[in-house]
C-alpha cells in the first residue's frame, strides 16, 4: 500500500482503527488513539494555515519527544510543508543556525527554551513565528496551546494538502565538515519507499508495539514514526531522559511487551550491561533492529543470549538514503568470531554499486566506495548546490549517491564495511564531522590550535582532541568540557583532551594527523 | 556517613575516573556535572553504581535525574536522604 504523502499513513489508519492506541509516552504512560492523533494534527494544520504557513514552507520542531511533538510533525505534513526537527537540548545558537539556514516560517518550541532561541534568531536577523508549548501547565501542552489561539481564527480549508511524492517532507541536519550543520532534504517518496520496504521485511500488524528510541532529528526515527502508524500498531515514545536510563527501558520492554526494538548498538549494549535485561525472560520482541555504528560482536552475543527468540537485523545507510543495505544476524554466532558482521545486501527498493574515484565499477572482492541509487535517495543538501553535486556520481545508469563508506562486495552481494574515505566518524550512532568539533574549539579564546582524531577500539569509537594554547599552559579539563557542552551538541563531546606545546606539522605545514594517530 | 565524607568520596571518584590530571580545586561543590558535560550518561551510571556500593544505598531508576546528581552538593544531599530513609 504505497502512499503519495507520508501523512496518509496516519489518515488511513485513523479510518481503519480510530479507537486503537497509536502512541504512548513511555515515561508517563499517557496515550492517544488514532482518531485523536489524526484530529489533533488536523488542528495543528489549521493553526499553521491561519498563521500563514503554506505548502512547501518549512516548520521547525524544537520539542521533547512526546505525543505533542508527534502531532505537530503530522500537522506540518498535512499543510504540505516540511518539518525540520532539532535536538531541543543542543546549544540554541546551533538550532538558530539550522532554522535560519532553511528559512523556517514557524517553530514549535518548548516554552522554557523559547527566549534563548529567540535571542539567537534575532542575532541572525531571523523572525519566524515561535509557537511555545508549555509543559509546566500540564501534560497536554499542545491542546492547551491550540485552545489559547483558537479564538477569533480565520476560517481555513479543512482538507489536508496532497503534496506530490517528490515534494519535500522533512529536512534532517547532520554534522558538516566546514563547522556548520548541513540539511539533508528528503521527500515523501524518499520516506515512503523506505517505510514500504520495512513493511515487506517486518510484516507488522496492528498487534505490534514498536519502540521509538531515536530522537526525531535522527534518521532512525523515520521507521519508528511511520511504520507502526501505517499498520495500526502502537509506538512507545522514549524521551531523552528515559532513553539514557537502561533499567527503566528494560522494564518498559518487558512490561509493555514491545515487539520491535530499534536503536543504536550503544543503547542495546547499555541495556545488556546496565539494564538487568537478563533478569526478565518475558520478552515479546520479534525483531531487534540496530543501525548507526558497528555492533561489537562481544556485546551482540550477550544480547542474543538474553533475548534468544528475536530476529536481529543490522541496518545500514546514511541519512541521505536512510537504510539501503541490511544483514540478518545468524541464529548462532561462532564462539571465536570477533569480526563485526557485514552491512549486508542492498534492500529491494535501492540499487547499489561499488565504485572508484572516477565512478567506474570496482571488481568484486576489492575495496571501493558504496554508491546508492533509487527511490530513497535525497534530493540534495539545502541551499548547497555544489556540495550536492559533489555528493553524486551521475552516469548513463543514473544518479548515484556516494556514501563515502569504503566497502568490499562478497558472495551473494553482501557488503562489508571497511572504513571512511573522509573525516566523518560515527560514535554511538551519530555521525560527527571531526572538523565541526575543531571549528567549535577554535572559538575558545585561549586555544590556538586544535586537531580532533577518532580511534576505533573494542568498546567503540572514541574521539581525542589535541590542542595548543596561547599561553602554553594546559586548560582546565572542566573548562574544556564546559565549553564543549555549551557550544556543541552533547553527542559530539570529545572523550579525551591532550595539551601540546605545538601540534605536529607536515612538510607543507599542515597539521600532521597521521602523526597524531600514532601518539598516545 | 556525614555530608563532608560523602562530598570527599564523590569528588575523589569523579576526579579519578572522569577528570584525570584536573586540579582538585577546580571541581567545587557547585560545579555543574551533567549540564556542563563533565558526566555523560555512561559516566552517570558508573557514578551511581559506585555510590550504591560504597554508601550502602539503592538508587531507583526514577531517581537518576539531574536534580539529584548535578553537583557534588546535590549528590551529598541525595545520598544522605537515601541513607536516612533506609
Amino acid at each position: 500500500m504505497t502512499v503519495a504523502a507520508l501523512h496518509e499513513y496516519l489518515e488511513q489508519s485513523a479510518r481503519r482503527y480510530p479507537q486503537t492506541c497509536a502512541a504512548v509516552e513511555a515515561s508517563s504512560g499517557r496515550q492517544i488513539t488514532y482518531g485523536e492523533l489524526d484530529a489533533l494534527s488536523d488542528q495543528v494544520r489549521d493553526h499553521l494555515r491561519r498563521i500563514g504557513v503554506r505548502p512547501a514552507d518549512r516548520v521547525g520542531i524544537c520539542l521533547p519527544k512526546s505525543i505533542a511533538s508527534l502531532a505537530v510533525l503530522f500537522g506540518i505534513l498535512k499543510v504540505g510543508a516540511a518539518y525540520v526537527p532539532v535536538d531541543s537540548l543542543a546549544p540554541p545558537a546551533r538550532n538558530a543556525f539550522i532554522f535560519n539556514d532553511c528559512g523556517v516560517r514557524a517553530i514549535f518550541v518548548e516554552a522554557s527554551r523559547a527566549e534563548a532561541l529567540r535571542c539567537e534568531l534575532a542575532r541572525l536577523a531571523a523572525e519566524p513565528s515561535l509557537l511555545p508549548l508549555d509543559w509546566s501547565d500540564g501534560p497536554s501542552p499542545l491542546a492547551a496551546y491550540l485552545a489559547g489561539v483558537e479564538a477569533g481564527g480565520l476560517a481555513v480549508e479543512d482538507e489536508s494538502a496532497r503534496p506530490g511524492p517528490d515534494n519535500l517532507a522533512y529536512v534532517l541536519y547532520t554534522s558538516g565538515s566546514t563547522g556548520q550543520p548541513k540539511g539533508v532534504m528528503l521527500t515523501h517518496r524518499n520516506g515512503s519507499s523506505y517505510v514500504d520496504w520495512c513493511s515487506e521485511v517486518l510484516a507488522p500488524d496492528e498487534n505490534d508495539r514498536f519502540s521509538s528510541h531515536a530522537p526525531f532529528h535522527f534518521d532512525l526515527s523515520i521507521l519508528d514514526i511511520f511504520v507502526p502508524l501505517k499498520h495500526g500498531a502502537t509506538v512507545f515514545l522514549i524521551g531523552e531522559e528515559l532513553g539514557k536510563n537502561p533499567a527503566r527501558m528494560a522494564s518498559i520492554i518487558a512490561e509493555r511487551r514491545l515487539t520491535v526494538w530499534y536503536s543504536t548498538p550503544s543503547v542495546l549494549t547499555l541495556l545488556v550491561e546496565h539494564g538487568s535485561l537478563d533478569a526478565r525472560d518475558d520478552h515479546a520482541l520479534r525483531f531487534i533492529l540496530f543501525a548507526g555504528e558497528v555492533f561489537p560482536v562481544k556485546h551482540l552475543r550477550r544480547l542474543k543470549a538474553v533475548v534468544p527468540r528475536a530476529r536481529y537485523l543490522n541496518l545500514y545507510g546514511p541519512t541521505e538514503t536512510n537504510v539501503c543495505t541490511y544483514y540478518e544476524i545468524p541464529q548462532t554466532i561462532a564462539e571465536d568470531r570477533s569480526a563485526p558482521f557485514p552491512i549486508g545486501r542492498a534492500c529491494s527498493h535501492v540499487e547499489a554499486r561499488v565504485i572508484d574515484a572516477n565512478g567506474r565499477n570496482v571488481p568484486r572482492g576489492q575495496e571501493g566506495e558504496l554508491a546508492i541509487s533509487g527511490a530513497p535517495v535525497m534530493l540534495g543538501y539545502w541551499n548547497m548546490p555544489e556540495r550536492t553535486s559533489a555528493a553524486f556520481h551521475v552516469d548513463s545508469s543514473g544518479r548515484w549517491y556516494r556514501t563515502g563508506d569504503v566497502v568490499i562486495e562478497g558472495d551473494g552481494g553482501v557488503y562489508t564495511f571497511r572504513g571512511r574515505r573522509d573525516r566523518m566518524v560515527k560514535r554511538r550512532g551519530y555521525r560527527i564531522e571531526l572538523g565541526e568539533i575543531e571549528t567549535a574549539l577554535y572559538r575558545h579564546p585561549a586555544i590556538s590550535e586544535v586537531a580532533a582524531i577518532a580511534r576505533s577500539e573494542e568498546s567503540g569509537v572514541s574521539i581525542k582532541v589535541f590542542y595548543a594554547s596561547r599561553d602554553g599552559h594546559a586548560l582546565s579539563l572542566i573548562e574544556l568540557k564546559r565549553f564543549c557542552a555549551h557550544n556543541l551538541p552533547a553527542y559530539m563531546a570529545p572523550d579525551w583532551f591532550s595539551h601540546q606545546q605545538l601540534l605536529p606539522k607536515t612538510s607543507t605545514d599542515k597539521i600532521d594527523y597521521q602523526h597524531l594517530m600514532r601518539m598516545e | 556517613m556525614n555530608a563532608i565524607q560523602i562530598r570527599t568520596m564523590a569528588r575523589d571518584f569523579i576526579l579519578n575516573e572522569f577528570l584525570p590530571g584536573e586540579r582538585p580545586e577546580n571541581l567545587t561543590d557547585s560545579t555543574e556535572l551533567i549540564t556542563d558535560g563533565i558526566l555523560d550518561s555512561l559516566a552517570t551510571l558508573k557514578l551511581v553504581a559506585y555510590l550504591e556500593k560504597s554508601c550502602g544505598i539503592e538508587i531507583a531508576p526514577d531517581e537518576l535525574v539531574p536534580e539529584n546528581l548535578n553537583s557534588i552538593a546535590q549528590i551529598a544531599n541525595f545520598v544522605q536522604s537515601k541513607q536516612a530513609s533506609t
